[in-house]
């Protein structure tokens, strides 16, 4: 064979394996596209009658109301977030073990997420003596992130830590552990319609990346639900 | 004859195992040491915490300060700190436990990792610093 031939024939083997393959690769992709995260939490059967016939439908755990305040002294309640997607935390500012390394992946989320206004991020800080809102806009002041988007919030010790439970973020004030609070750091992911779609560990690099892709399969799920 | 070469060969090729080993060791021992009570703030990359805590990695301060810095590990910092050019203000705990040749290894870590190229420490040189440490604050 003409040896020409024969390289151009190579490269044309070459390339359509190429082009296979990434056709392979797409078509994976957009397949992901259609995934949908679970609800986690409990679940609950409720019947109903429509028409004479019985229907069941699932109650699913949804966060309760809630009245915090963040850093610019405004009230963050269940209306902040309504119609949005966001990601929640337990933390508190003097706390020397994990939380610099979460809130250091929370920027990346800041960051991915900063100009989509349907989406929050909340973190909670369950020392809420010492972490005062002027103690929150000075450390969110120094992230140099916007309120709107970010919310540190403080408030009633009690319903803090209520909330945690709610969100199943284990906390715990205890003098043995660095700082005197034990806590996960556990990320948070919760829909618009307050319910819990995915559970993080937010110290690890990989699986905030995680949190990040299904974010994206989140918003799709709720655009989906506009139409 | 032969066996004696043999074992002076012996011996040399042991004792420079054991001096590669050592070096190793403390180099590793200074990295051990910074994941054990650095890398929770400082990070893995030594990047910090932005406007936060300061970076390791490229931070003019381990140059400009390299004569406080013993004392720093061994008794923390507070108040405003300019690194690279920014603003900090947080508390660093110290680490009151740690001895001379480990803050000599944790130093020379520091140092000379995350994209420092810095001069190395002696441990007669942080013995010297560590003795006239300033009286830490409020303690
Ligand atoms: C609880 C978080 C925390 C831990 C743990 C910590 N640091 Fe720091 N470090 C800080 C903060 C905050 C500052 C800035 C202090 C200030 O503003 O006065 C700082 C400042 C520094 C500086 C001077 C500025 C710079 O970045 O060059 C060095 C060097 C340093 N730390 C090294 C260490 C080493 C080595 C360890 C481990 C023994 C360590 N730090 C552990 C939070 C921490």
């Amino acid at each position: 064979m003409n040896p020409r031939i024969n390289y151009i024939l190579k490269q044309t083997i070459v390339a359509s394996a190429f082009i296979c393959a990434s056709a392979l690769t797409y078509s994976c992709q957009s397949n992901s596209a259609d995934q949908t995260l679970p609800i986690l939490g409990s679940r609950e059967p409720v019947e109903r009658v429509v028409d004479g016939k019985t229907i069941v439908d699932t109650v699913y755990h949804q966060i309760p109301d809630f009245a915090f305040t963040d850093q610019d002294s405004q009230r963050v309640t269940q209306e902040t977030v309504a119609g949005k997607i966001y990601v929640t935390d337990f933390f508190f500012t003097t706390c020397p073990s994990i939380c610099p390394k979460m809130k250091s992946q929370m920027l990346r989320i800041y960051e991915a997420y900063k100009d989509n206004p349907n989406v929050v991020l909340l973190s909670h800080t369950i020392d809420p003596a010492h972490d005062t809102v002027a103690v929150l806009k000075e450390y969110a002041d120094r992230l140099n992130v916007e309120t709107a988007k970010w919310h540190f919030v403080t408030g009633d010790r009690d319903s803090i830590y209520d909330m945690a439970l709610q969100y199943f973020v284990g906390v715990q004030e205890d003098d043995q552990a660095e700082g005197g609070f034990a806590h996960s750091g556990d990320f948070m992911l919760i829909d618009q319609n307050r319910h819990i779609r995915g559970h993080y560990h937010g110290t690890e690099q990989e699986d905030v990346d995680r949190l990040i892709k299904d974010m994206e399969i989140l918003l799709k799920e709720q655009q989906h639900e506009e139409k | 004859m032969k066996k004696s070469r043999f074992i002076v060969g012996f011996f040399g090729a042991l004792a420079l195992i054991t001096l590669t080993q050592c070096f190793t060791d403390k180099q590793n021992q200074g990295q051990k040491l910074y994941v054990q009570h650095c890398l929770s703030c400082h990070m893995e990359d030594g990047s910090g915490l932005r406007g936060l805590i300061p970076p390791i990695a490229k931070a003019d301060y381990l140059q400009t300060h390299r004569d406080e810095l013993a004392c720093l590990i061994r008794n923390g910092a507070d108040g405003p700190m300019v690194v690279n050019g920014i603003e900090y203000n947080k508390e660093m705990p110290g680490v009151h436990t740690l001895r001379e040749d480990e803050i000599t290894n944790l130093l020379n870590y520091i140092q000379t990792n995350f994209g420092n190229n810095n001069k190395r420490y002696t441990m007669t040189e942080v013995e010297e610093m560590l003795d006239i440490c300033p009286v830490p604050h409020g303690k």
